[in-house]
């Protein structure tokens, strides 16, 4: 039972990882794909939020009396990380958006025999 | 208590990923996103992550939902039957995820005060910030100060994502989208909650961009609620009056000017004889020149990350108002 629950956290972060590694690489759809890559991306984030958290610890906010916090770092550096992550979805949704007006679809199978076709 | 919680949480997350494997609609792919990335924000309150918490709830639950509904428009909603094999994916997946799990049990264990992790920055930044920066929330001190040139790295990249998503898409001028009728006009119910949820969102906003010092927040989170409320206003009021209220111009501006003010602060302290990003040069007392340096300098992340959001919303829109005319 202590196994499990040493590694619950990782287990299920290595589970939604390749879940989104699934997707990307067998999808079809290309925003299905960008789906995919979200996944993965947030089970990162998770794999980091989850090795700064302090068994009794609390969240890194001063308050008196209170001697155990969590670890801010991976805070930092994974909030800093959604609003990056966000960012570059954006820019995968607006090649997604070019890809539909230049072969008028968004399907992998599709348009990969169509190079020519610009 | 809290195990539990995190038990049945990560579990739900696990099935909504394992969901979105098996659809076709694509509308409820998507969905299923807004729900694992509202699930996650749930996980991270329960990992005492609070500020990562807030960001993705915001961020993914409302930006990117948005953002890919938009790209859905314009590219259809259901996803074509597959007719390649999936034998292979399923293989290298498999192996990958095997490998990975055996490298887990490598790993300290969850939650223990004595892992490497917890040993060399943490308990400095733990012990130290408040009495060096002053400023009860760790996670803004390490963010806008200790790490504050990586944060100004971070506010430029997103700045360039909007530079890369205007360069690949464009957006139309106020004029030429004048003659064309969108949004939810005769929708009273809309009309009406919208005006009145409008204001308290730019409110909150305000609220937890000057507030982040204390409490969770900061200048990331109130750049996105803030622009959440405009494009709120561009979904109901249609896109030509929410280009009258704020023009595309105005907001390339906007993006530039936060990018700048975070780097001429950082300019400035060199100035005043520290080195680039050494707030405690900008006052005489150095714990109130850190503090006028965060403030600022989250001023200047809101300012890039409210444009930034909003130019990406607008550019997507237009192209959604140019496919309904065709």
């Amino acid at each position: 039972m202590n196994l499990i629950l040493d590694y619950y956290n990782y287990w299920i972060v290595v589970f939604l990882m390749m879940t989104g590694f699934y997707i990307v690489i067998s999808a079809n759809n290309l925003v299905k794909k960008i789906v995919g890559l979200n996944i993965f991306q947030t089970s990162v984030f998770m794999l980091y939020i989850s090795m700064g958290k302090v068994t009794g610890g609390t969240a890194p906010i001063v308050v008196e009396g209170v001697t155990q916090y969590s670890n801010p770092l991976p805070h930092v550096l994974i909030l800093t990380a959604i609003v990056v992550g966000v960012a570059t979805t954006a820019v995968g949704l607006s090649l997604i958006v070019r890809i539909k007006r230049a072969y008028g679809t968004v399907e992998e199978n599709e348009f990969e025999n169509k190079d020519d076709a610009i | 208590m809290a195990e539990f919680i995190d038990l049945v949480l990560l579990a739900m997350l696990a099935l909504t990923a394992l969901r979105v494997i098996f659809l076709k609609d694509l509308f409820a792919v998507v969905m299923l996103f807004g729900i694992y990335s509202f699930l996650s924000a749930l996980i991270f309150v329960n990992l005492d992550a609070v500020d990562v918490a807030f960001t993705e709830a915001s961020v993914g639950a409302g930006i990117s939902t948005v953002l890919m509904l938009v790209t859905l428009a314009l590219t259809g909603r259901t996803e074509k039957e597959n007719k390649r094999s999936t034998v292979l994916p399923l293989l290298v997946v498999t192996v990958t995820g095997a490998a990975l799990i055996y490298g887990t049990l490598d790993m300290p264990p969850f939650g223990d005060p004595n892992n490497p992790i917890h040993q060399h920055v943490a308990p400095r930044y733990i012990e130290e910030s408040p009495k060096e920066v002053g400023l009860p929330n760790m996670v803004t001190s390490v963010l806008a100060s200790y790490r504050g040139f990586d944060t100004l790295g971070e506010t430029v990249v997103v700045f360039s994502a909007a530079i890369g998503v205007i360069a690949l898409l464009g957006v139309r001028r106020r004029e030429d989208l004048a003659a064309e009728e969108s949004g939810f006009l005769t929708h009273h119910v809309l009309r009406v909650v919208a005006k009145m949820l409008i204001p308290l969102i730019i409110l909150f906003a305000l609220y937890v961009q000057f507030h982040g010092d204390f409490g969770p927040g900061g200048g990331f989170q109130a750049g996105v609620i803030a622009a959440a409320a405009f494009i709120l206003y561009a979904l109901v009021f249609g896109l030509p009056q929410a280009f009258s209220v704020v023009g595309a111009k105005f907001l390339q501006l906007m993006a530039s000017f936060g990018v700048l003010l975070y780097a001429s602060v950082g300019l400035y302290s060199m100035f005043k004889g520290g080195q680039f990003l050494d707030y405690s040069k900008l006052a005489a007392d150095p714990v109130a020149g850190q503090h006028y340096g965060i403030i600022i300098i989250e001023l200047g992340v809101g300012i890039t990350v409210f444009a930034v959001m909003l130019s990406i919303f607008y550019a997507f829109g237009s192209q959604v108002e140019r496919s309904n005319v065709k």
